[in-house]
């Protein structure tokens, strides 16, 4: 069987090339095997697969949370994967967001701190742009009456627009969304979806999410389902 | 590095009470070191205090360092010499009031002639030994305290009559005489004197109140059985820590041993050598066992902030902004720990200083304390290395953590 390819596009953003990961020192487990992947400007890919596939580590890899053993990630042209930590580090920080299945905001600070974190480590504006576009990414997605509120004092829905909003704070150009709306309800998954489509269609950003439900899979630009860490379609 | 602060401080506040355990722990570590530090120090410095205000700083004495060359040593070139008879030389410093002028020439402080003998002394049936020390009142006053210590009369009693002698109390009290009773003083050269107690003495120290005795120079040279004696020059200077060079100068001078407070007390002051290095052992252990307290509290905040490093480092924080997040909070709690210290040290050392001792052998003391912003400086050095060790080992750890492992765990 033929490998699956990627649909040519608009500018590669990140690319997988023949990327493999595995663990383990004694009996190796291979993690993600031979993939390639090409994910462009503009578009919203979705990932799908059994539990245990290989669909996060596939996720970690694009986004240089992890090193692949073998094979190469490209981001913007550019070999990436086998930089040091802290320039990987800096191309996560002004390049790539990050959206989990649980939020992870740092309980002591409020929504606008939380937002305003990634931003002031890259250091790019002042503390009032800083403070006026988290406010803004707020407002965005309907929560501009919560940015002094501390995660715990929010729902589960919120808590992930905020996750959502810190991701977008320094302008990515990718979002890599790993099962975001498994701990939410029907509606607060709608609207995490709708903000997914809106920043596809209307910023030109792309978005990697990984789910296993399929029907939220089919909302996605294109579809690519990973077996035991190969790309099957 | 402000946001590395804010996150830091951020994590220290939102714990008062960890924080406030380990603030604890290093402001106990800190204030115990400063107070045993003053302690121990301000019992030496009184120490040392009392040895140097109750001796001369440097007596010359009627010896010599090295036994004179005998003429024939000069006069032939020979291998050994034997059969010399030691010429019989009379004791005391030769010309002691030429050699005298001479030091006063140069000397910034005070020289006061003295002669040193025993004596029994007797009264009302009753016998005991006394160090009989023959002074000048007009120049004594300038090297010794002896004027201050004297309880009842005054030096110059001994003016008063021919024969005067000052009793140390315990000594006075020992045979029960009085100021105005006339004892007898017997020297070992079967010298009897009868004298006339005009005063008494307490130093506080009692081994000198139970056995010293002064009487004028002429007195002592009579006792002794030498007219003219004086076999000791005791000087005083005003630089008390230049004395050993001083007397070295004045030994080069006279060719007299000539023995500072500092060569005199070599024994003690070399103890006090170990002694210190004890102190600063107790002192850095003390530390130590707080630099634990601030290493288990850095450890629990970073074991419970896996998720947060993890979810930091996802963000596009580095490995060293991770570990100086950690440190800082370690920094954070010492320093805080170690003002809380210093005023807990400095509340120590007054109530410390408060309680008031007796001692069958001094008079009602309180402790001695020694305050010196060194001491606060020293402890703060030590605490601050090592809650910054402390804190830098789980720092490094929580940064090396692996942000695809924690997240994995979490989701």
């Amino acid at each position: 069987m033929a490998a699956p390819t990627d649909p040519p596009g608009p500018r590669p953003l990140i690319e997988l090339r023949r990327v493999t990961k595995t663990i383990g020192d004694g009996v190796a487990t291979t993690l993600v095997a031979d993939i390639d992947l090409v994910v462009r400007s503009g578009e919203f890919v979705a990932v799908t697969g059994p539990s245990g596939s290989g669909k996060s580590s596939l996720l970690y890899l694009l986004g240089l949370l992890d090193v692949p053993t073998s094979g190469e990630v490209l981001v913007e042209g550019r070999p990436a994967s086998r930089l040091d930590e802290a320039a990987r580090a800096h191309l996560r920080l002004s390049l790539l967001g990050f959206v989990f299945q649980f939020h992870f905001l740092l309980p002591e600070f409020s929504a606008l701190s939380n937002i305003m974190l990634p931003m002031r480590a890259l250091g790019r504006l002042d503390d009032a742009a800083m403070r006026r576009r988290a406010l803004e990414l707020l407002a965005s997605l309907g929560l501009e009456d919560h940015a002094h509120k501390l995660p715990g004092q929010m729902s589960g829905g919120q808590r992930q627009r905020v996750a959502i909003a810190r991701a977008l704070a320094n302008e990515p150009l990718v979002i890599l969304a790993d099962e975001p709306t498994g701990n939410l309800d029907t509606h607060a998954s709608e609207q995490v979806l709708a903000i997914f489509r809106h920043l596809v269609d209307e910023t030109g950003r792309a978005i990697v999410m990984v789910t296993h439900d399929l029907d939220l899979a089919a909302r996605a630009d294109r579809q690519i389902r990973i077996v035991d860490g190969r790309r099957v379609t | 590095m402000r946001l590395v602060l804010d996150i830091a401080v951020t994590h220290v506040l939102a714990r008062v009470r960890q924080t406030l355990v380990g603030m604890l722990g290093v402001a106990m570590g800190v204030g115990f070191s400063v107070m045993m530090a003053a302690l121990m120090e301000g019992s030496q410095r009184d120490f040392v205090t009392q040895l140097v205000d109750s001796l001369p700083h440097i007596t010359i004495n009627d010896e010599r360092r090295d036994p004179p060359r005998q003429p024939a040593e000069d006069a032939y070139a020979a291998v050994q010499f034997s059969g010399l008879r030691t010429p019989v030389t009379r004791p005391g410093i030769r010309n002691p009031y030429a050699i005298m002028a001479s030091i006063e020439t140069w000397l910034d402080g005070a020289v006061a002639p003295s002669v040193a003998s025993r004596a029994v002394i007797r009264y009302a049936g009753r016998d005991t030994a006394a160090n009989v020390t023959g002074i000048d009142p007009r120049r004594e006053v300038h090297v010794s305290k002896l004027a201050g210590h004297i309880r009842q009369g005054s030096l110059d009693s001994l003016y008063k009559s021919s024969n005067a002698v000052i009793l140390g109390d315990r000594l006075a009290a020992k045979i029960g005489a009085r100021v105005g009773n006339t004892i007898a003083l017997a020297s070992g050269t079967g010298q009897i004197l009868t004298c006339t107690v005009v005063a008494l003495l307490h130093t506080g120290i009692s081994q000198t109140d139970e056995t010293q005795a002064y009487t004028l120079i002429k007195t002592a040279q009579i006792l002794a059985g030498q007219t003219a004696l004086v076999n000791a020059i005791r000087i005083r200077v005003v630089d008390i820590l230049a004395a050993r060079g001083v007397a070295t100068r004045i030994e080069a001078q006279t060719g007299y041993k000539s023995v500072s407070w500092q060569e005199a007390n070599e024994d003690l002051l070399s103890a006090f050598q170990i002694r210190n290095f004890i102190m600063y052992t107790v002192v850095g252990a003390i530390l130590l066992v707080a630099s634990f307290g601030t290493y288990n509290i850095i450890s629990t905040i970073t074991h419970e902030k896996t998720r947060d490093i993890a979810i930091l480092k996802s963000l596009g924080f580095t490995e060293s902004t991770v570990r100086s997040i950690f440190f800082i909070e370690a920094v954070i709690i010492g320093l805080a720990g170690t003002v809380l210290g210093w005023l807990l040290g400095y509340i120590l050392c007054l109530a410390l200083g408060s309680v008031e001792f007796k001692s069958p052998f001094m008079d009602a003391t309180t402790l001695p304390l020694y305050y010196t912003p060194v001491h606060y400086l020293m402890a703060a050095a030590v605490a601050m290395t090592a809650s910054g060790i402390a804190g830098y080992l789980p720092a490094r750890k929580a940064a090396s953590v692996h942000p695809v492992e924690i997240i994995r765990g979490a989701s």
